[in-house]
């Protein structure tokens, strides 16, 4: 009963969540994007009140739920065990001192400006990830040849979409991810999140003061060690008749699994249990830290130039509460999002980072801020967002065709919204751009299409804490009406 | 039927057996109307109706869609959908003449309507915004994407000075006839967007016509054998300055006409003329008309062309 429940629950979680992620033709209505909301790590970094309260309660009340209920990667790695029905698990020790040890230092390198580890290991981002860089390419291949065979008959239901590498270097750890997390799934059950993963930790800790657990009837319990066996978190001990809590993400495999109804998710008398907090632990604790603070500042660098998104607020702001998983990426329509590599420093690896090489910013589209599980990007209205200033534009007039050819060009002054690219008179009824930056929004229009190569005659220029822009001048309409053909 | 006539039609029958499923049928296709027509009306201008209003009139001045779109054809109509705007802000072409000319194609017996335009936004929100996307398929049009590679072919220009090929999108290639709905807008590039300048909507690379001599360009592209049979002038909003996107409805001037002339050059010039009323553009400044008429794909004489002006 409560696995199928559980099923229930994760199986249509996992699916929206993922198809979110995949979902280029924007078939899934906007709101499923809460799933992402209701994400622990993004819940934290976004100060959520509301869910992490919610989460913390359902978690003392019904333990470590969110592990198998609403994680991504949680409900990843049962799909794959499922696929390989039939593994008989065996019993592990914990190892505290290793998983505490990744909280710390992943909790104290985020403090320090230093989010990329973070980023990594977060459950819900690194799966977005995977969906993002592995499975989406899969998804759009196979869009385009469905959109190939009825495009010949003359249907247009699918259309072709460029499947392009966004990055090397997130396509490598989104693979290696994939890849390690598989296999580890396959091989070990909940391993990853009983040993790495910060947030398994963290809850797997609450999960010991849990109402509801797991509870062994030592008195139905022959120690038989079926359940055992069947516990993919190897943390029934079959000989002591114990549950390692801190390991149970509440699967209820095992619950199904006796034939003598020994054991059963319910109350019970809380058994006092002594933390293992151990010297070993806080040195640790203090090996991270000094890490942490000795890290060269140098990481937290970034370039002047760089743009980052919308919402984003600052370039420091971003760092501290992104945790790379790629949802703005996906989801941004105008391909101006993409993972950066070194650009924020090496703490900004994987973050979303502005670029005008495949398109530039809608004017009117929130999308990415809207989007945002973390609160990285801060919700934009449309009117917010139009006297936004992620950057500013720069024109080098040595370059620009007009000047260079002396033909016509103005490609930059079609594509900017706010007309902070404006084409004045220039020699022999020429026209070429004249900027006026304090209206600038930032959209990358102009850079996207100046056609001057390699380097574009026109750019922009990120500014690293975002700015408002000056209200453009409105033209007084004049209503003159127009009552001959004028020829 | 004279010999002369008899020998023409032979030729073309033959031609037509011939070339059947090849582009050189469609030369045939597109020019034949004009042959037929002789002394009749090259250029209609409306004013003071609403979009559809204003296109029945002129069409029918023009001899009814049947001149131009017979029954079981293919045909494309090509707006400008460049932008992420909705009607009132004059950015892409109005939708309700958009409607009103699937309507009538259909009526007129097309097998199939199709749109597209190469957008400059991100084409789903332009199809979307515009309302055209919408128009165009409740009046029975199918509306096609433009914004992969795959959907276009190399096309030679031999007659063009600067371009020599371009990727032209298959659905024109393909047609029996296509239709081009510009909307007259000023151009921060170009200087003027009307016709000619909406066949930049049907290529895939458009970044080398900034970099040799976008005027020239202009005229280049409309030197493509396959030119549309009918080109509709939807002048009934007018972006007056920071075109050809706009900024804000204060760019938008309502001005309420429409020009019509199977002439890509005449109709722009018609349009450039009108336009100059609301805001000075001189003729000299659209170079591409020009360069237009000497690569012979129509006249800016039109004092000396058949013109029907007609106020609602």
């Amino acid at each position: 009963m409560l696995k199928k429940l559980r099923i229930a629950v994760s199986v249509p979680v996992f699916g929206l969540l993922t198809f979110n992620f995949l979902d280029f033709a924007g078939i899934l209505p906007a709101e499923i994007h809460v799933l992402g909301h209701i994400q622990f790590i993004p819940a934290w970094l976004s100060q959520s009140i509301a869910v992490m309260t919610g989460l913390v309660v359902c978690t003392l009340l019904f333990g470590r739920v969110y592990c198998s209920f609403i994680c991504p990667m949680g409900i990843f790695q049962d799909i794959i065990n499922r696929c390989f029905k039939g593994r008989k698990f065996i019993y592990r020790k914990n190892n505290p001192i290793l998983r505490w040890s990744i909280v710390a230092i992943s909790l104290i390198l985020f403090n320090f400006g230093f989010a990329v580890i973070m980023g990594i290991l977060d459950p819900y981002s690194a799966y977005g990830r995977i969906a993002v860089h592995v499975f989406k390419p899969v998804y759009m291949f196979m869009n385009n040849i469905l959109a190939s065979v009825f495009n010949h008959f003359g249907n247009y239901t699918f259309y072709q979409t460029e499947i392009a590498v966004l990055s090397i270097f997130s396509l490598s750890v989104a693979l290696l991810t994939f890849v390690i997390i598989g296999v580890l799934a396959w091989a070990k059950g909940r391993l990853y999140c009983n040993t790495i993963c910060p947030v398994g930790t963290v809850l797997g800790y609450m999960n010991k003061f849990s109402l509801f657990k797991i509870r062994i009837d030592h008195a139905k319990c022959t120690s038989c060690g079926i359940c055992a066996k069947k516990c993919k978190a190897s943390c029934i001990d079959a000989r002591a008749r114990t549950v390692d809590y801190s390991r149970c993400v509440n699967c209820f495999n095992c619950v199904n699994s006796c034939g003598k109804k020994g054991i059963s998710f319910a109350m019970g008398k809380k058994i006092p249990e002594k933390p293992s907090v151990d010297k070993s632990k806080r040195r640790f604790l203090l090996v991270g830290l000094t890490t942490a603070v000795a890290a060269p500042a140098v990481w937290a660098q970034t370039k002047t130039d760089v743009i980052s998104p919308p919402g984003a607020v600052s370039t420091e702001r971003l760092l501290k509460h992104c945790t790379s998983c790629h949802l703005c990426i996906s989801k941004c329509p105008s391909k101006v999002l993409k993972p950066a590599f070194t650009e924020y420093g090496i703490s900004g690896m994987m973050m979303p980072i502005m670029y005008f090489e495949k398109g530039f910013c809608n004017y009117d589209c929130t999308l990415c801020t809207d989007v945002c599980p973390n609160n990285a990007l801060t919700s934009l209205t449309v009117e917010q967002k139009h006297r936004l200033q992620v950057g500013r534009v720069v024109f080098k007039p040595e370059l620009c065709i007009v000047h260079t050819e002396g033909t016509n060009c103005g490609a930059c002054s079609e594509h900017c919204p706010t007309q902070a690219v404006k084409m004045i008179p220039y020699k022999n009824s020429l026209t070429i751009p004249f900027i006026d930056a304090d209206i600038c929004v930032g959209c990358g229009g102009c850079e996207f299409i100046c056609p001057v190569r390699p380097n574009r005659a026109i750019y922009v220029e990120g500014n690293r804490v975002h700015q408002e822009a000056k209200a453009f001048d409105v033209e007084k309409k004049d209503e003159k009406e127009i009552t001959d053909f004028g020829f | 039927m004279d010999r002369r006539n008899f020998l023409k039609s032979l030729a073309i029958a033959s031609a037509a057996f011939t070339l059947k499923m090849k582009g050189g049928m469609d030369v045939f296709a597109q020019t034949t109307p004009n042959a037929q027509t002789e002394g009749a009306i090259d250029l209609v201008a409306v004013m003071g109706g609403e979009p559809d209003a204003m296109f029945k009139k002129a069409i029918d001045e023009m001899g009814g869609i049947g001149r131009f779109v017979k029954k079981g054809q293919k045909v494309v109509v090509k707006p400008n959908i460049g932008w992420d705007k909705t009607p009132e802000l004059a950015a892409n072409t109005n939708p309700l003449l958009v409607k009103e000319i699937v309507r009538q194609c259909i009526a007129a017996g097309a097998k199939e309507v199709a749109v597209f335009d190469n957008t400059c936004d991100e084409w789903k929100k332009c199809y979307a915004s515009s309302g055209i996307e919408a128009a165009a398929k409740s009046a029975g049009a199918k509306v096609l994407p433009a914004d992969d590679k795959s959907y276009y072919s190399d096309v030679l220009l031999p007659q063009g000075k600067k371009l020599k090929n371009m990727k032209v999108h298959k659905a024109i290639l393909d047609c029996d006839v296509w239709i081009n709905v510009p909307i007259l807008k000023q151009h921060g590039g170009a200087n003027m967007s009307i016709s000619m300048k909406n066949l930049m909507g049907i290529i895939w690379d458009r970044r080398i016509f900034h970099v040799s001599n976008l005027q020239q360009c202009i005229a280049d592209v409309c030197t493509l054998d396959k030119k549309p049979i009918l080109n509709v002038v939807d002048a009934y909003r007018v972006l007056k300055v920071n075109g050809p996107r706009g900024r804000s409805i204060e760019d938008a001037v309502i001005s309420k006409a429409l020009f019509i002339s199977q002439d890509m050059v005449a109709v722009d010039t018609a349009a450039v003329k009108f336009f100059n009323q609301i805001r000075e553009m001189s003729l000299d400044d659209v170079k591409y008309l020009s360069h237009g008429q000497e690569l012979k794909i129509g006249t800016m004489d039109i004092d000396k062309l058949n013109v029907k002006r007609i106020k609602m």
